[in-house]
């Protein structure tokens, strides 16, 4: 059993882990109960779990939590809720960007990245950034849309 | 904990869970509102008033993504007279919910909808006589609106002081009259879906997130080779995680864990040991071995004499068209809660189809139907039956090894390695033209497995290693359909080859059968308009005789700005059109599409497509697009990437490098014209708009680069073999 510190939407959490080398993504799900990040494949492929690590899109299952340690980890959570949703949340729901919805929280995380570095991205920066995101639903279109939305590029 | 509701407010989205009991309180019979009745001629069955004059709806159909959440409240409300606002929606839990049938074939709003409809429609006109006796007042001067009866003149009592609480007890009346469609006020609405909110915020409730008191974590451990059996377990290799419990029944193998990582982690680490597999034919090998059969033959269309026309024709072309497996790749891996006890069992599961998979888990438990209770919960996207059912008999095997409910996640590589697979399609066709440029003759000869008929459940795969009893057999979903022209063509046979079996598990993916045979048919129509020196899309006009099929032909090439001349082009973009009659009697679909390839890489880039759509009656336009969208961008995956990959022993493409999807790089934009027919009856719209995909791409890189592909997938390898 480890003790480790993690900073989880500006708050500081104390957990134990039994293996450090827990992906970050378990912890998440069923230690902090934010459920907001998706097990998709667990090996960096398909973005589901998407979360921010000191502002950058990483992928969650990738990340063993005691590496995130000290580090500030941002999940959907954080952006809003269904009654309150950010902006960029606000977008996905005027553009209706799910289907089953399962890759939308991790969708949501990689343009929070991407707009962070990147304010007003063109169509192509969009869909270059969330290359690593798979949807599974056909939901491209719509997500595309809601980025460039919230962007103000639309 | 068993119910979910969502509640519409006005514009703002609230989601309501009402989250009772988990668990030990679950015992199926309890929960279920006393009295309730789940017999489908019943209106009580559908549809409960509460003192509250607020509606809720029981539907055996279910949310898959595809947005029944808010298309089937807007059919009851509009005849109820209300806003879905007033309206809960109860889906898929076989306590609550009258068996619908299955959520598959495009039959949601088809037969789902429409059935709550009627439904509605009885309910409104029993108020009406409820409060035609309450109030003194004729019947015709009384109208339900916005949950109140209303008289000319006044007087209005609210549905809940008429029947709150209590049951109607009418039988549904299939007669009762509907909404006049010239008056709809919410049917035709983009209403925006009440789910999608909380899907954004990361906090809507996926059976992945479900927590159930006292659960364990489970994973399944399975073979190295398909049919392996389980020589020997090495428990202690998994000793080093602590806490875990090893479960074997015959061949299969589990772990449960009070944590989930170390479930995961633990079926990794466990060491076994099994025999060879039964053996598999490999991926490379299966067109020799659905050519081999020995099949079953059957002719499914005859019109005129092909035979002889074909042998008398001077222009006579044969070619041969390969679809092969694919997964249903859901992007979150199939998981499922069982929670076996005393006799009773509770599941928590995506399944498409809760009422089938209720008898399923019955009958592999030993246990009266009655004691089971499937409640539906969303899982990642569900286009047919892929590994949700599995996981949840997983799950039920070893909660009931371990006295505890059990959750089981599988892994990726679980989901594409074991998820029942889309069957491979092999389809040789011929045809000739007259002198005239029409299609004088025209034969189908179609290679696929045949679906066992009345097969209760697909075999699963836990019960299967476990030795329980399963009435053997395949699921495929009804794969012979569309096989025929959709144009008039005097001398005509389809004749179909039917496999007994499948080289892997088959089962239904989204509009099966149809994608395949809608991508050779209209290849075909090409290759003929090719000889016959045609624009594509005059050459199909010239054949087609249904205006609706006509509209919507015409529609789509308008989207891509048709220009007409013979194919191939002259080089740079190519263009393509392919339309189906999906099922020969449902939705009309065409669709044009804009694609360039690149010689020296072998690359497809898909610019823009066009899809004109008809399903009859549209409940909600802004749904029906977003799965036409859907249904285009994983068909073009589907298309131009997937192929199930195995050797003798088993699936090798089992992750997302090896089984690639579509991604954003590769996303076209794509335009929709929806034909409304608001006085027709509705059609569905969760499959048809995949059909022409696959041919519309095969035309228009046959336009932009005089090359024909015929197999599935276009891979860059394929492409530049086809240049030569
Ligand atoms: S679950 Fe992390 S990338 Fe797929
Ligand atoms: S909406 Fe289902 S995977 Fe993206």
């Amino acid at each position: 059993m480890a003790r480790i510190t993690l900073t989880v939407n500006d708050r500081e959490r104390a957990l134990d882990v039994r293996d450090p080398g827990e992906p970050l993504l378990f912890v998440l799900r069923n230690q902090l109960g934010l459920t907001g990040a998706k097990y998709g494949c667990g090996v960096g492929q398909c973005g589901a779990c998407t979360v921010l690590v000191d502002g950058e899109a990483v992928r969650s299952c990738l990340v063993p939590a005691g590496s995130a340690a000290g580090r500030a980890v941002t999940t959907v959570e954080h952006l809003g809720t269904a009654e309150r949703p950010g902006p960029l949340q606000r977008a996905f729901i005027e553009q209706q960007a799910a289907q089953c919805g399962y890759c939308v929280p991790g969708m949501v995380m990689s343009a929070a990245a991407l707009l962070r570095r990147n304010p007003r991205p063109t169509g192509d920066e969009v869909k270059r950034a969330l290359d690593g995101n798979l949807c599974r639903c056909g939901t491209h279109q719509r997500i595309i849309d809601a980025v460039l939305l919230a962007a103000g590029t639309r | 904990m068993n119910r979910r509701e969502f509640v519409f407010s006005g514009g703002a989205l609230v989601v309501a869970f009402t989250w009772r009991r988990p668990a030990a309180a679950q015992a199926p019979t309890e929960a279920a509102p006393a009295g309730r009745t789940l017999a489908t001629d019943e209106v009580d069955a559908f549809l409960a008033i509460g003192a509250d004059g607020r509606v809720t709806i029981y539907s055996g159909k279910v949310d898959l993504g595809q947005g029944l959440r808010v298309a089937i409240p807007q059919m009851a409300a509009e005849e109820l007279g209300c806003g879905v606002e007033r309206i809960a929606f109860v889906e898929g839990d076989t306590a609550l919910t009258p068996d619908q049938g299955p959520t598959a074939g495009s039959t949601g709003i088809m037969r789902g909808g429409v059935q709550i409809r009627q439904a509605a429609a009885t309910a409104r006109e029993a108020l009406l006589d409820l409060a035609a006796a309450r109030l003194a007042r004729p019947r015709a001067e009384l109208a339900l609106v916005d949950g109140e009866v209303r008289a000319t003149g006044g007087a209005s009592l609210g549905i809940g002081e008429l029947v709150g609480g209590r049951r109607l007890g009418v039988k549904l009346d299939p007669k009762a009259p509907l909404t006049n469609p010239a008056r709809f006020r919410v049917i035709g609405k983009p209403l925006p879906r009440p789910d999608v909110a909380a899907k954004v915020a990361g906090t809507h409730r996926f059976v992945h997130d479900v927590v159930v008191a006292g659960m364990l974590h489970g994973a399944v451990v399975r073979p190295p080779a398909v049919g392996a059996k389980l020589v020997e377990v090495d428990e202690a290799s998994v000793a080093a995680i602590g806490g875990v419990r090893v479960v074997r029944i015959r061949d299969f193998l589990g772990v449960v864990a009070a944590a989930e990582w170390d479930a995961m982690r633990a079926a990794r680490a466990l060491k076994a040991r099994w025999s060879d597999g039964t053996g598999l034919v490999g991926d490379a090998g299966v067109r020799a071995w659905m050519k081999k059969g020995p099949p079953v033959d059957e002719t499914l269309v005859k019109r005129g004499d092909a035979a002889a026309a074909l042998a008398g024709a001077a222009k006579r072309i044969a070619a041969e068209y390969y679809w092969p497996m694919h997964s249903h790749a859901s992007l979150g891996p199939s998981c499922a809660i069982a929670d076996i006890r005393e006799g009773e069992a509770t599941i928590w599961s995506a399944s498409q189809a809760t009422h089938r998979f209720r008898g399923t888990i019955a009958r592999l438990l030993g246990l009266a139907r009655e004691n089971v209770r499937v409640i539906y919960v969303d899982g990642a996207g569900c286009y047919g039956m892929n590994g949700h059912d599995d996981a949840a008999a997983d799950a039920a095997l070893l909660s009931r090894a371990v006295g505890k409910p059990v959750r089981v996640q599988w892994t990726r590589e679980d989901e594409l390695g074991w998820d029942p697979k889309g069957p491979p399609q092999l389809l040789a066709l011929e045809g000739a033209v007259d002198d005239d440029g029409r299609i004088a003759a025209w034969r189908t000869r179609m290679w696929i497995p045949r679906a066992t008929a009345n097969l209760p459940s697909m075999p699963l795969l836990g019960p299967q290693a476990a030795g329980i009893e399963q009435v053997p057999g395949l699921s495929t979903g009804l794969i012979s359909q569309n096989g025929n022209p959709p144009y008039a063509v005097a001398n005509q046979e389809v004749v179909v080859h039917w496999l007994a079996d499948a080289p892997l598990r088959p089962s239904n993916l989204r509009a099966p059968g149809k994608i395949a045979n809608g991508f050779a048919v209209e290849s075909f129509t090409d290759e003929l308009a090719a000889v016959a020196r045609q624009d594509a899309l005059a050459f199909r006009l010239a054949g087609l005789g249904d205006p609706r099929g006509i509209e919507v032909v015409k529609r789509a090439a308008a989207l891509i700005d048709w220009q007409a001349r013979p194919s191939p082009g002259p080089g740079g973009v190519g263009r393509g059109i392919a339309y189906l009659h999906y099922k020969n009697n449902e939705t009309y679909v065409a669709i044009a599409m804009e694609a360039e390839v690149d010689r020296r890489s072998g690359a497809i880039r898909v610019r823009r497509v066009g899809c004109a759509h008809d399903c009859g009656l549209v409940i909600n336009p802004d749904g029906v697009r977003a799965q036409i969208e859907g249904s285009i961008l994983q068909t073009l995956s589907r298309a131009l990437f997937e192929e199930v990959k195995f050797d003798r022993a088993r699936v090798t493409s089992v992750d997302f490098a090896s089984y690639p999807l579509l991604r954003f790089p590769d996303v076209p934009r794509i335009a929709i014209d929806l034909v409304l027919r608001q006085h027709a009856p509705p059609l569905g719209a969760g499959e048809a708009a995949a059909t022409p995909v696959a041919a519309a791409l095969a035309n228009a890189v046959y336009d932009a680069a005089g090359i024909r592909l015929r197999d599935v997938p276009f891979t860059r390898e394929r492409v530049r073999a086809a240049f030569g």
